[in-house]
């Protein structure tokens, strides 16, 4: 490692989205032939890091120095050529075009006729490339026919093709074998020793102390602590990473009932996760933590009929159910309020008043016909229940701040009715007082007895909350925090080591 | 039922003011009346009762078979299935309607529920197999035509009753009878589309598949009943036609469920799915129609009238792409 001169060095980097904070001063160094472990929980900044320097977001604020030269970012080709190059974590390949075509999409050579591919040429450099990284992968083969591993060597080989000097890798072991992640450490030791920098993103603490040369520690778009890898133990690790006080942002905690309203024994779907089981009472908030890829989302999924469980039952109020869709979830009483609001909650071209009231028309319907004054009582109920801001309810769903898209998906489960209500990351994304209206809502609704499971990757935010936390690692439970054992400290603990 | 009309087209006017922005209703309406007037200015004969009735009647089984298909389309479906149903359910109906063979109601059934079964074959498959509409409905216009004339043993069905006959060119108070049966359906079809939770859920699966289900919607049945009522809606145009040619033609129909995608696309409906409005496609049936005749009256021949159709179908789309980007 030569430690002398950095390639790259990034200074005073901020960047905000509507007024959040996502970076805020931060920096990095990084070396020739060095392997930084780029750390910190979900929200922390790394992705957002990454994808300035990939010239796919753009700074606010700050200094980007590669090779000694200040870095103007323009996109993402003009980064590719300078020499900086990412393998994502959703592996971005064309899987009907062979391995050389995906290696060499965009800078084909061509010869005879302007646009005619020399596939020879081609397929022979990919052969070369392949060699040099010693895989042995045929350059004609179809993409979608190779193994994530083998993908994901593509990949490297294509950064290299593009003479990189520097690769980030984004949790390249989520999909691999222990025997294709050895393969890819040697590629990856390779590498070094041909003096590429590598900037590692992962939270596999084992994988990190064997690959990672220094680590640096992000939190809360915050830069931390840049050290050594062999002077951070686990421990040191994870404090690091969380460190930090609770804000006193939470409202009281409700006395739970005894009477369970949600019960679920040995779910199982088969690679998401396993063996999941918990009770949930009446006036409870439960919190579902863990990383991501842990399974929470996959979970609460499941609970609800989006997918299909392979095995494990589920009990409502004493009462065994099969539930194969949402719309009989609903109508046993739970509610659900998706992760993604966009993609799962609002529907594009509809006015507040028809998202609020979606799930629950059936109730404002006489003679066949739904009576617009009781559709817009109940919508209304709703916009001033939860303060929502909107110019009307005529207004465009869509056309509302990122907080009122949230409320309003959460007025539409709140109009069913439910006594079960998941939570599915409630907060993300939306600015900090929409937030503690949200924390209110939670407790409004335990007072009501309404059970409510919550998964957050926000750490304070499910201690200052949850009555009990269950904690999710690669697919299995591995706690049941009481709250008063629900640390920052123990619950990453139980994320991270299993 | 009084009541329930004016506040159907009160809540027209109010709550989906942003969709007739966005889809641009109002400007197909305004595009309607210009091209009234300049006919008008043009040739003496367009602005006349008769003609007026004329075009109506024409326009009538092309606007049934667009109603139905503009329920599919909101949800994000197409179905080119509706020139063979039309051909299938118009045999169909002659078979059971010679003189003195069955009472009226028979053909009427058997051809509605011809079309039902169709529609049905349809959504079945289409929620089954999650093969994609274009490529289902394909297939069952080429099943129906097949159906269409082993039904019909290749040749027209003819010699049907007067009573069936009156469906088609019958006049009540002089209005011809395709015109009232046009009026009803639309007000049924605005009805469900616009006042019903079944309506409100097809912009819904049509907007966002995903979020519909996750709020709970029967997507699948919704899937279903908008195939089916398209099928029932081209029995009832295969109806009208068998009875206005008195004959039941196992070639007819070919091209009509361009012609109906046509109209409601111009009427706004968007082919992504999500938008539209049952008055929107009326009006785009209407201008198809009017053009049709007024280039008629003006003696340009039927080669021309197609590459005129052509661009409006052209234009009304990039309007609605941009509109949708303006918004």
């Amino acid at each position: 490692m030569n430690s002398s001169e950095p390639i790259l060095q990034i200074t005073h980097l901020s960047k905000s989205f509507g007024g959040i904070k996502a970076l805020d001063d931060v920096q990095l160094t990084l070396h020739k032939g060095e392997v930084l472990a780029l750390m910190g929980e979900n929200g922390a900044g790394k992705s957002t890091l990454m994808r300035i320097l990939m010239g796919l977001e753009k700074a606010d604020a700050g200094e980007i120095i590669f090779e000694g030269q200040p870095l103007k970012i323009r996109d993402v080709k003009d980064t590719l050529k300078k020499g900086i190059s990412m393998i994502h974590q959703e592996l971005l390949v064309v899987p009907e075009l062979s391995v050389a075509d995906n290696i060499f999409l965009g800078r084909e050579t061509t010869r005879w006729l302007p646009g005619w591919i020399d596939n020879q040429d081609i397929y022979q450099k990919t052969e070369n490339l392949l060699s040099t990284l010693s895989v042995a992968l045929d350059p004609r083969a179809k993409m979608k026919y190779l193994s994530v591993a083998e993908m994901q060597m593509v990949e490297i080989a294509k950064a290299i093709s593009n003479n990189a000097r520097i690769i980030i890798m984004d949790e390249p072991t989520s999909a691999l074998s222990d025997k294709e992640v050895a393969a890819l450490f040697r590629i990856i030791k390779d590498l070094k020793a041909q003096g590429v920098a590598i900037i590692y993103i992962s939270h596999k603490m084992e994988e990190i102390a064997q690959i990672a040369d220094t680590i640096t520690v992000l939190r809360d778009g915050q830069y931390v602590a840049t050290k050594p890898a062999s002077e951070l133990d686990r421990n040191a690790l994870i404090t690091l990473m969380v460190g930090r006080q609770i804000d006193l942002l939470f409202p009281d905690a409700i006395r739970i009932k005894e009477e369970v309203l949600l019960s679920v024994r040995n779910l199982t779907q088969p690679g998401k996760f396993t063996d999941i089981s918990f009770d949930l009472h009446a006036g409870e908030v439960l919190g579902l933590a863990g990383l991501m890829g842990a399974g929470r989302t996959e979970v609460a999924r499941a609970i609800f009929g989006l997918d299909p469980l392979a095995k494990g039952d589920i009990y409502i109020k004493g009462q065994k159910v099969n539930i194969r869709t949402p719309q009989e979830a609903i109508q046993l009483g739970i509610g659900y309020v998706s992760e993604d609001r966009k993609a799962l909650g609002c529907i594009p071209g509809m006015s507040v008043q028809h998202t609020l009231t979606l799930s629950s028309l059936k109730n404002y319907v006489n003679q066949g016909f739904i009576v617009n004054r009781l559709e817009q009582e109940a919508a209304q109920l709703m916009v001033s229940e939860l303060h929502i801001k909107t110019a009307g309810l005529d207004q465009g769903v869509m056309q509302l701040s990122g907080g009122n898209q949230q409320k309003v998906v959460i007025g539409k489960v709140l109009l069913a009715q439910p006594d079960i209500i998941i939570l599915d990351e409630p907060t993300r994304g939306i600015d900090i007082g929409a937030k503690h209206e949200i924390y209110k809502l939670i407790r409004q609704l335990t007072e009501k007895g309404i059970a409510i499971l919550m998964i957050s990757s926000e750490l304070p935010e499910i201690i200052g909350l949850c009555d009990r936390v269950l904690v999710l690692s690669q697919g299995r439970q591995t706690a049941l925090l009481p709250k008063e054992e629900a640390t920052q400290q123990r619950i990453m603990e139980h994320a991270i080591h299993g | 039922m009084n009541n329930t009309f004016t506040s159907l087209f009160n809540q027209t006017s109010s709550s989906y003011k942003k969709w007739i922005q966005g889809v641009g209703t109002f400007g197909i309406l305004l595009a309607l009346i210009v091209i009234c007037i300049a006919l008008a200015l043009c040739t003496p004969r367009f602005l006349t009762v008769s003609n007026l009735t004329i075009v109506v009647n024409q326009v009538s089984i092309n606007a049934l078979l667009a109603f139905g298909v503009t329920f599919v389309i909101i949800t994000g479906g197409i179905d080119l299935s509706l020139g063979s149903m039309v051909a299938v359910t118009g045999v169909v109906a002659a078979l059971f309607a010679h003189p003195d063979a069955y009472p009226l109601i028979v053909p009427l059934v058997m051809a509605l529920g011809a079309g039902l079964m169709i529609g049905g074959f349809n959504g079945l498959v289409i929620t089954k197999s999650k093969v994609p509409p274009f490529i289902v409905t394909l297939g069952t216009m080429t099943i129906g035509r097949g159906l269409a004339l082993i039904l019909s043993k290749g040749k027209p069905v003819s010699n049907l009753s007067d009573t069936f006959n009156f469906i088609g060119g019958g006049q009540v108070f002089g209005i011809p009878f395709p015109i009232i049966i046009l009026i009803v359906v639309f007000i049924l079809c605005s009805l469900l589309l616009h006042k019903t939770i079944w309506g409100r859920y097809m912009y819904a699966v049509g907007g966002n598949e995903q979020a519909a289900r996750a709020s709970g919607l029967p997507v699948e049945k919704i899937k279903m009943m908008v195939y089916i009522l398209s099928g029932v809606l081209a029995g009832l145009a295969g109806i009208v036609l068998t009875s206005r040619i008195t004959t039941g033609q196992p070639n007819a129909g070919q091209g009509f469920e361009l012609d109906a995608i046509a109209a409601a696309i111009i009427g706004g409906t968007s082919t992504s799915g999500g938008s539209g409005t049952m008055t929107g496609t009326l009006i785009g049936a209407l201008l198809i129609g009017v053009i049709s005749n007024g280039l008629d009256l003006l003696n340009v021949t039927s080669y021309y009238q197609q590459v005129v159709m052509g661009i409006i179908i052209i234009g009304a789309v990039v309007l609605d792409g941009l509109n949708r980007k303006a918004v």
